[in-house]
């Protein structure tokens, strides 16, 4: 029987071969083959959706099937999901074709080669979120580097190589020492299936902090926390809008998504002693995101240096270590790449009009796009967590979740965080007034088209999204809950040996 | 000498032998039609790499144990003549374009080739010795076949000088652990040291370390090292293709039969050298690539860094629990870094022009765009070289690392993964100018130079799909201890 995952994983590959065959000069031809493809996989993925199993705890739709091996250590093509993995892998489904619309007139030059990196790109962000077995997530996880780094590097702004470069070697770098550990913890452990390697941790308890701290490199390069973000205003300054969308959108959350997969029921006892420290990093990276964001003139660097910030509230709620910390990280995981992904596009429009993103150079112009401002207004609000839209769950549940964590235990940090919330809308809010508010000051913004439909048809589902988790969150809890389920008993052991 | 003696060399024999009827047939070929000759030196190798691969997996000695057949030697065999058929493919085209071809060079080719497999085969010191002569003198003049271009001479004579210093090496090592042990006979070795009836010990040793420097001078370990950059720059690119994925097989070949069936018992007092000179190797040959402007050095110092990585997995050649896998991990990665460095020589070979002309790097700008097939195989060299999936040189790494690992040497690991994100850097400069920089590049592009580029790269990726098949193989490919 075909299982759903392996179609979902592989099927952009299916595209990529199409792609490949079609001569570069058909550009209509290659965007309607890279759309519908990504369509498909969307569609694939409701279809996993649909016979996944709500409020079933551990993993689903698991698929055996052997790879490789070493060292006597089978590699399996493990595939599973559980709440977690499916409203990731919905949000790389979703935000995928949604980027692939958004290039329509923004990606004129090499059409071809960036729709087959685009597709690749899916394939590589899906299997991570679904690969159990930890060569296999490790592949996937570095796989993603190539296609990122074409797509920056090809396709970006006036300093796309140094940007490509940069995060390429960062990324690297912070996951060498994660294959280490993976391949210390296969051979101690005699498994790469996670499932089995959590069962039998007590093999490698001894050189926990070790391999947390390996897996912990990796996973914060990619979020990024503070101070190993360096990459992030290059890269997503440098990328081309899509790229920004995604590499906001779902790359920064295979970070997120790592030290929950991994970091905390593979090295619990670590984690509540790292959980402070960790704290304190993200509570840093939220007010420093913050400060930074307000200073910047170019919007896109603004919303670069928000991701920070968001990505610090997603730390501080899973080193928060219970119940409502860890759900509240995962729904914000996916609030911050809707809003953050709604931002970007906005940004991308608004330089597609005007080749710039100078704050300055606009000015009053909800006047001349009144539409693009409404929507703009939509998306600040829920990036700055208004409450009825989706960001105000996200960061309400973490705070709560934060200000009752024994791990964290610090009503001072947590306090600090919740300044983040403000700053947060202090900088969107000042985004929006020096775009779209006051006079128009420059004559060649007079005359700006206000948003295409096919602009409506990039921004609707995301909106209807913001919304609908805004109104009724419950459906998604109902998803995440059962993954924060199956990670507390062992936090709360661990938490209790050690106090 | 018996039928069943010739069958323990019976590859080396046929390339060997049809090397020499090769130069008399060639006699009645016409000049206008030499592209002939180049085909029947790639029918000699294909006969034996045939003939290899019907004897897998054999085991038996031969010539009173001064040879062997076995997995080991067959995997070896498969690589090297690999790497020749692929050298002789790239080879016509290339010849031709800087008017150089001349029909001994393939004679030549298979001459070393014969050396190499022997290497494989030996069993006795004094047969090892033999076949680095064999394997080294058609390479020497190999080196200086673009003559009269200075560098190619130049590089002629430098290998030359530093090939013969590294023989004096091997050869009094080999004198020393004769002294030390009174026979040169592997087999023999293996007796007296389980019998403890050494009569020297000290002597094999120094005889044993010996033997390792000159070894290491053939792979290009530092700091024996020093030639390397020298000699790949000057050779004609298709030589250094060949040399650079062949020698290196060979010499590894050697190395782990040598010291991992005669040896073992070495590897506590050698296991520090081997440490030093593994991460050495990797650090020097990785940070010195950084600097590289020139493609031919880059991928010299490249080739030495992928030595380092090699000699990683080496190190633990004398645990018993670990030896299988990393005997197995060393022979997956000398063919995944053999059909990756096709891959990127290939290109190589296409961009160069007459005089030594489109080798620096900014010859090399907006060839992706112009010529997407040898891009896309640069891509697959480059990712593979770097250690990026889905690649055979991910794989490779995984293995040498899990090797090392398992053995304890986490510091080396630790190493060679800091170098590879050195490497990242160099690895990926080569992309940086090939896709991202605009530029008019030249390329030629011809039919056996692009299917030897294309195939290598092909294998390269669709090959790491499926990497439970060579590994498989090459653990099956197990050296057979002689007994007797």
């Amino acid at each position: 029987m075909l299982n759903p995952l392996i179609l979902v994983t592989f099927f952009p590959l299916v595209g990529v071969v199409v792609l490949a065959l079609i001569p570069a000069a058909q550009k209509a031809a290659l965007r309607w083959t890279a759309l519908l493809t990504s369509l498909v996989t969307l569609g694939l993925s409701l279809w996993v959706a649909a016979v996944f199993r709500v409020g079933e705890p551990g993993l689903q739709m698991d698929t055996p099937l052997a790879w490789s091996q070493v060292g006597g250590v089978e590699i399996g093509l493990r595939l599973g999901i559980d709440g977690l993995g499916l409203l990731m892998v919905l949000l790389t489904t979703i935000l995928t074709p949604i980027s692939i619309l958004s290039t329509w007139e923004a990606v004129q030059e090499r059409v071809k080669g960036f729709m087959i990196f685009f597709l690749l790109l899916e394939t590589g962000m899906v299997g991570v979120f679904l690969a159990l077995d930890l060569v296999l997530f490790f592949i996937f996880w570095e796989f993603t580097l190539v296609p990122m780094y074409f797509l920056i590097g090809m396709w970006g702004g006036e300093r796309r190589v140094y940007a490509a470069v940069k995060f390429f070697i960062f990324t690297m770098a912070g996951s060498v020492l994660m294959l280490l550990a993976i391949l210390y913890m296969g051979i101690q452990g005699g498994t790469f299936y996670l499932p089995s390697l959590i069962n039998s941790r007590e093999v490698f308890a001894g050189a926990q902090l070790w391999l947390f701290l390996a897996f912990a490199l990796a996973f914060a390069v990619k979020v990024p926390m503070w101070p190993l973000h360096t990459w992030l205003p290059d890269a997503h300054v440098e990328a081309p809008t899509a790229g920004s969308v995604i590499l906001a959108g779902v790359l920064l959350k295979m970070g997120t998504y790592g030290f929950l997969r991994f970091n905390l029921p593979l090295f619990p006892e670590a984690s509540v002693q790292a959980a402070p420290w960790m704290a304190l990093l993200a509570v840093i990276g939220i007010l420093y995101g913050a400060f930074v964001s307000y200073y910047q003139r170019d919007m896109k660097k603004l919303v670069a240096y928000s991701s920070v910030s968001h990505l610090g509230f997603v730390m501080l709620g899973i080193f928060a270590l219970n119940q409502q910390g860890i759900a509240g990280a995962i729904l914000q995981m996916v609030n911050h790449g809707l809003s953050t992904g709604a931002l970007f596009l906005i940004v991308g429009m608004l330089y597609e009009r005007r080749h710039t993103r100078e704050m300055e150079a606009f000015g009053g112009v909800w006047k001349v796009l009144p539409y693009m401002g409404a929507l703009m207004l939509i998306v600040t609000l829920s990036s700055a967590g208004l409450p009825g839209l989706n960001g105000f769950v996200g960061e309400f549940t973490i705070l709560l979740g934060a200000f009752g964590s024994t791990a964290i235990n610090s009503i001072w940090m947590v306090g600090a965080a919740t300044l983040g919330v403000i700053l947060a809308a202090v900088y969107l809010l000042f985004l929006y007034e020096r775009v779209f508010l006051g006079a128009i000051r420059h004559e060649e913004n007079r005359h700006l088209p206000d948003v295409s439909v096919r602009e409506v048809l990039v921004l609707l589902p995301l909106l209807v999204l913001i919304f609908w988790i805004g109104l009724y969150p419950r459906p998604f809890f109902d998803l995440i809950n059962p993954t924060v389920q199956s990670l507390l008993p062992a936090l709360q052991t661990a938490a209790a040996a050690i106090r | 000498m018996t039928s069943a003696d010739l069958v323990t060399i019976l590859p080396a024999l046929i390339v060997a032998v049809w090397g020499i009827i090769l130069l008399v047939v060639d006699l009645w070929i016409p000049r206008s039609r030499k592209g002939l000759t180049a085909l029947l030196a790639a029918i000699g190798l294909g006969a034996a790499l045939g003939v290899s691969l019907s004897l897998f997996p054999a085991r038996q000695s031969g010539f009173n144990t001064m040879t062997v057949l076995d997995g080991f030697a067959i995997y070896a065999d498969i690589i090297i003549l690999g790497s020749a058929l692929l050298a002789v493919g790239i080879s016509y085209d290339f010849l031709r374009k800087l008017n150089i071809h001349r029909s001994e060079y393939y004679t030549l080719m298979l001459l070393s080739t014969s050396g190499m497999i022997l290497m494989a085969h030996a069993f006795d010191l004094i047969v090892v010795f033999l076949a680095l002569e064999l394997l080294s003198i058609p390479l020497y003049v190999l080196a200086g076949f673009a003559r009269p271009r200075p560098d190619s001479e130049e590089a002629a004579l430098k290998y030359f000088l530093l090939g013969a210093f590294s023989s004096g090496f091997f050869l009094y090592g080999v004198a020393l652990i004769y002294g030390g042990t009174g026979t040169t006979a592997l087999a023999q070795i293996v007796k007296a040291l389980a019998a403890g009836t050494l009569l020297n010990p000290p002597l094999f040793l120094v005889g044993a370390a010996l033997l390792l420097v000159g070894l290491a001078f053939k792979v290009s370990a530092v700091p024996f090292h020093m030639w390397t950059p020298d000699v790949y720059q000057g050779a004609p690119s298709s030589v250094t293709a060949f040399m650079s994925v062949s020698v290196k097989a060979a010499g590894f070949a050697a190395l782990l039969r040598v010291f991992v069936q005669a040896f073992p018992d070495l590897a506590a007092s050698l296991t520090p050298i081997l440490w030093a000179l593994a991460a050495l190797t990797m650090i020097v040959g990785n940070l010195l690539a950084i600097a590289q402007n020139n493609i031919k050095r880059l991928l010299a110092y490249s080739s030495i860094a992928h030595v380092g990585y090699l000699l990683m997995a080496f190190v633990a050649y004398g645990n018993g629990e670990v030896v299988g896998d990393a005997v197995a991990a060393i022979l997956f990665y000398l063919a995944a870094y053999g059909l990756t460095s096709f891959a990127a020589w290939g290109v190589v070979l296409a961009a160069e022009q007459l005089e030594g002309r489109g080798l620096e790097f900014k010859d090399y700008a907006g060839m992706g765009r112009k010529y997407p097939l040898l891009g896309l195989a640069m891509i697959a060299a480059m990712f593979s070289f770097t250690g990026i999936p889905p690649t055979l040189g991910f794989w490779g790494k995984f293995y040498l690392f899990s090797a090392a690992i398992q053995a304890g040497h986490m510091s080396l690991a630790i190493i060679g993964l800091l170098t590879s994100i050195l490497s990242a850097y160099y690895y990926l400069r080569v992309l940086v100018v090939m896709y991202m920089q605009p530029g008019e590049p030249v390329a030629s592009q011809t039919t056996w130079v692009n299917v030897v580029t294309l195939v290598s790269a092909a294998a390269v990726v669709l090959l790491a799909l499926f990497p439970s098949s060579l590994i498989n193989l090459a653990q099956q490919a197990l050296m057979w201890l002689v007994s007797g």
